[in-house]
């Protein structure tokens, strides 16, 4: 069986039967003036132009900014993206909520993100819930020194190697000093201790908390360990191992003798992000969560990054072969290759399976700050078409791709948000990294090439950003999707309207999806959800000769 | 391998700040919950979004259906300026948007941290016209550092007899009573409103999620189901002859509000979850309705009774442990100690004056054998803790038990809330007579499933 070179996806024609001007008409119906203007830079319409060099010119998508009060919204907040994003797959980490109760429990085991410590001597607290439970009179009093106790606590029962502090909403405004409770605890007890400013109301969504994230993970914990990592040593950034899916890019990696050293931070522990700094090579998935800390350890450490995506097949293998390419060894090729040709032989016998079945049906993926783009790969492979999309909490970059980010305006809310002023550091600084990167450019390899989600679908598709329940049934209405893909907020209200929705945050308890084998997976579950017989069994028999009048009870 | 692999027994040492694994959440969720059960309103969240974002989610994947509720997503800036401006907008484009009768405000921890007044802020909005004719906003202050999501539902609901309850004439309603159900499931009101019915009497419950959160499939999503108790109804409590409320945590300071504005008496009585909690509800139906049990009724009560007396040997004498809200917790362990197992640990985060005596009168002459806390660090790691040091033979509470559940090996009956992995609490009741047939059912079919799945092959028993 070879493995394929370019997309198998045969191109689908676009449906001509949308009318996306007119869809988006209706979407802003029924809006407040203020509410509709601040939409209409929201809701796009995918018409790429060409400009004088013949270069495709994307539309501009107004992201990352304040949503609408009242709106009815799918996004979070910083402390979800933070806490439970970010740190939360990482098990080895005592996690402390700093704030009343509800902040930490509904993130407590909320995400799926798996992990796998080997024995019950490995550390594992990710079945736990960690808070100080703040009360009416630490609100008033200050909360800095039942924080103290809480970490004291914590230590004294679970010797754990790190303690990370978590502050929600009262924390800032009622000024306690998590940073430094946090510090002369570190001093106190001799393990790291580190704090997260992640009140819930900083920025637009979950993606400033990781921002936030990010930059404290850099600070306190990567470079902490410098053990030497073998030849072909890479991080895999921004995947956490929803349903499982770090599991199975691990084992590619393995079997491909590729060095995982750190996944941020799916199946991760402590001490694999101390010593992400000596990977050759950051390999970045979604690009929204986590592309800080890349640029970061490339400034810093001098290692440079790629996009990857390993959801899809074709995606799969191509990342395989891009990392392969990177460290131009032939041995490595090789081995990319013969994984590869093992893998796709049951993929092949999927799609032959389940494209004819799939065929031609609509998607519609309003979810994450990737996950709207990746997804596509997988729907394009059993040939279906992505007819509307757009992210909960992406960036212009996001959409647009990397090349908008200097004329992106940095407005008040991402302002408060730190930007760390990365230098080399003198002694960790390993040249031999750009020197590195700087060849394979010669050889047009290209890196921190993110092209966005527009250029990838087709025209006259609807690109939303942050879309509104209101929208999500306007949108529904308008254009019948066989299947849509959303997180649990929205889910029941879509299947209400009888429509499959496919949880992509969740994975609704199903996965994995990445790689090989989760693409196998994904394909069967797509074809299940469009194909149940159960839609069509919504009307009642007696629906047309007497329909059920309304009587009060 | 475990999953709780941190937990252990021996000395447990008291924490004096850190909760691990709580046994309640926050006050604004509980609030959700009570207005979702007012027709044609849409609850709102005064603060971060990322509150209304987790209650959503939450309550969604509690009862597998929509939960609509709108926020005024706080940024920076409406921390240090105050959250006036995003709530105005918000009515504004909840009215205009989704054109909701009600929008039920209430706060969180930011906005009752930096002092926000919802009332003014409500009182600009209607002068500035943001709030259309025959259109309500109500709100409740649900402080997330005090108490906990009862104490919510206990605030939202109460702020319905606040804003709608009232009295239109000294007489009051012949035949007709108010029921105040208590945070239980859509199943659970559908149910006391049938036992009330069954009783020959007119009641108007509040809130009632029957019909809002458990929703048939129509192909067609409404924002605003068929049911919840309506503004006219709310009004109308005022002039009804007596209030019943179910759970004094949750449904108690809602009654004593309606009796101080409109003067309609009330009784506070345990959730009639088991045998006498019912008997207790029956009991005070009776006085509303001249006296008479109806057959119906009774029958139930006497297959409880049949089943209880066929299957004692399968109660008598085990032990459960019981996490969860008070209100809850009371009633169930009451019930256990009728069929003989022994309630011996029992933990509630939610604080209050009331529970723990209560806990004793349920107890009796057991009570030394038996563990309850209640309030701070009264928590599911402690009472692990306590399970390491002395097992029971069953687990009632919410999901979260599943950990403890198969790193221990003890048969667990979920109830409560969240249920995050199994169906059937939303649409099949555990409250009254058949309720308590329901909860046997299920504590019969763990108990044996664990005896089925580990005796010898040479026990293994075809019939009971």
């Amino acid at each position: 069986m070879s493995a394929p070179t370019t997309d198998t996806a045969t191109p689908v024609t676009p449906n001509e039967s949308i009318d996306a001007a007119g869809v988006r008409k209706k979407m802003l119906e029924n809006y407040p003036a203020k509410t509709r203007r601040k939409r209409e830079k929201q809701i796009i319409v995918n018409e790429k132009q060409l400009d004088a060099d013949g270069a495709k010119v994307l539309p501009v998508i107004a992201a990352n900014t304040r949503t609408a009060p009242g709106i009815i919204t799918q996004r979070g907040c910083c402390y979800a993206g933070c806490k439970g994003v970010i740190l939360g797959p990482t098990r080895d980490i005592v996690n402390i909520t700093h704030g009343p109760v509800g902040c930490g429990y509904y993130s407590w085991l909320t995400r799926r993100n798996q992990t796998h410590a080997p024995t019950d001597e490995h550390d594992n607290f990710i079945t736990y819930c960690f808070t100080t439970d703040m009360e009416e009179e630490n609100i008033i009093f200050g909360g800095e020194k039942k924080l103290s106790q809480a970490i004291q606590e914590a230590y004294d029962l679970f010797h754990p190697k790190a303690i990370a502090v978590f502050s929600t909403c009262p924390v800032g405004l009622i000024g306690d000093d998590v940073h430094q409770v946090a510090l002369s605890m570190k001093e106190k007890l001799g393990i790291n201790i580190f704090g997260f400013s992640c009140e819930g109301y900083k920025g637009v969504s979950q993606s400033a908390g990781h921002h936030i994230a990010n930059n404290q993970i850099f600070k306190h914990v990567i470079g902490e360990n410098d053990k030497p990592r073998g030849r072909w040593a890479v991080n895999l950034m921004g995947e956490y191992n929803i349903g499982g899916d770090s599991f199975l890019i691990e084992d590619l990696f393995r079997r491909c003798g590729i060095d995982l050293v750190a996944t941020f931070s799916g199946n991760s522990t402590y001490d694999q992000f101390a010593n992400s700094h000596m990977a050759k090579l950051n390999c970045v998935m979604c690009h929204r969560s986590i592309n800080y800390v890349a640029d970061m350890i490339e400034k810093k450490y001098g290692v440079p990054w790629i996009k990857v995506n390993f959801i899809g097949a074709t995606a799969t293998a191509k990342s395989l072969r891009k990392i392969a390419d990177f460290f131009q060894d032939d041995k490595l090729s090789e081995n990319v290759e013969r994984v590869i040709g093992e893998e796709y032989p049951a993929v092949a016998a999927a799609q032959k399976k389940y494209r004819p079945r799939c065929t031609g049906k609509k998607a519609m993926l309003f979810v994450g700050g990737s996950r709207a783009h990746h997804y596509q790969e997988l729907f394009s492979e059993l040939g279906m078409e992505t007819v509307a999309a757009g992210y909960e909490f992406g960036h212009r970059d996001d959409y647009e791709g990397r090349r908008v980010i200097p004329s992106i305006k940095v407005d008040a809310d991402s302002r408060n948000i730190e930007e760390m002023n990365v230098q080399p550091d003198p002694d960790k600084f390993r040249p031999e990294g750009p020197e590195m990167a700087r060849k394979a450019e010669q050889r047009g390899y290209r890196f921190h090439d993110y092209d966005g989600l527009m250029i990838d679908m087709k025209e006259q598709t609807l690109i939303i950003d942050d879309i509104s329940q209101y929208e999500t049934e306007r949108l529904i209405e308008a254009i019948r999707p066989d299947v849509f893909c959303a997180g649990i907020k929205e889910k029941y209200a879509v299947q209400k309207m009888g429509v499959p929705c496919k949880q992509l945050h969740s994975y609704d308890y199903g996965g994995p999806y990445a790689a090989f084998q989760g693409a196998v997976n994904f394909y069967a579950e797509i074809d299940r959800m469009v194909n149940a017989r159960i839609w069509s069994h919504i009307p009642a028999p007696w629906d047309e000769i007497s329909p059920v009048k309304e009587v009060s009870e | 391998m475990t999953l709780l692999r941190h937990t252990h027994g021996g000395t447990i040492t008291e924490r004096q700040a850190l909760t691990i694994n709580p046994a309640k959440t926050c006050q604004p969720i509980g609030a959700m919950y009570a207005a979702l059960g007012i027709h044609r309103c849409l609850p709102h969240s005064h603060g971060s979004q990322g509150c209304c974002s987790y209650h959503r989610s939450t309550l969604s994947r509690h009862y597998k259906e929509p939960v609509m509720a709108a926020t005024s997503s706080f940024t920076e800036g409406s921390s240090v300026f105050g959250g006036q401006a995003n709530l105005h907008q918000a009515l504004q484009t909840a009215f205009t948007t989704y054109e909701p009768d009600v929008v039920a405000v209430h706060t969180t921890c930011l906005s009752e941290t930096i002092g926000d007044d919802i009332p003014q802020i409500v009182q600009k909005a209607t002068e500035e016209g943001l709030i259309p004719e025959g259109k309500y906003v109500i709100h409740a202050n649900t402080p997330s550092y005090v108490g906990s999501a009862c104490t919510g539902f206990a605030n939202m609901t109460t702020a319905m007899v606040d804003y709608f309850s009232a009295s239109a004439s000294p007489d009051k309603v012949a035949g007709r009573i108010n029921v105040i159900p208590g945070w239980v499931e859509p199943a659970d009101m559908r149910e006391i409103k049938r036992i009330v019915r069954l009783m020959g009497l007119e009641a108007i419950v509040f809130p009632d999620t029957s019909g809002v959160l458990d929703c048939p499939q129509t192909g067609k999503h409404e924002l605003f189901p068929r049911g919840g108790v309506t503004v006219d109804q709310l009004r109308a409590t005022g002039d009804s002859i007596g209030t019943i409320a179910l759970g004094p945590v949750c449904s108690g300071p809602a009654a004593a509000q309606l009796t101080t504005r409109c003067r309609v008496p009330n009784t506070v009585l345990p959730l009639p979850i088991g045998l006498h909690a019912t008997d207790a509800f029956i009991m005070a139906l009776r006085k509303y309705n001249g006296g008479k049990v109806p057959r119906e009724i009774a029958d139930e009560r006497g297959r409880l009774l049949d089943l209880i007396t066929d299957m004692h040997q399968y109660f008598y004498g085990r032990t459960a442990a019981l996490w969860g809200d008070p209100d809850q917790l009371a009633s169930l362990s009451q019930f256990l100690m009728t069929i003989d197992i022994l309630p011996k640990y029992v933990v509630t985060g939610t604080p209050g004056t009331k529970f723990l005596k209560r806990m004793g009168e349920v107890l009796g002459d057991r009570k030394s054998e038996a563990q309850v806390r209640q309030g701070p660090r009264a928590d599911m790691f402690l009472m692990h803790q306590w399970i390491k040091n002395e097992p029971v033979d069953l687990l009632i509470g919410n999901t979260y038990g599943k950990y403890i559940a198969r790193d221990e090996n003890i048969p667990f009956v979920r109830h409560g809330f969240p249920l995050l992995d199994r169906v059937g609490h939303q649409y099949i009741p555990t409250v009254g007579y058949a309720g308590a047939i329901r909860l046997l059912e299920q504590i019969l079919q763990v108990t044996l499933d664990k005896i089925d799945r580990e005796s010898p092959e040479e026990q293994f028993e075809l019939t009971l």
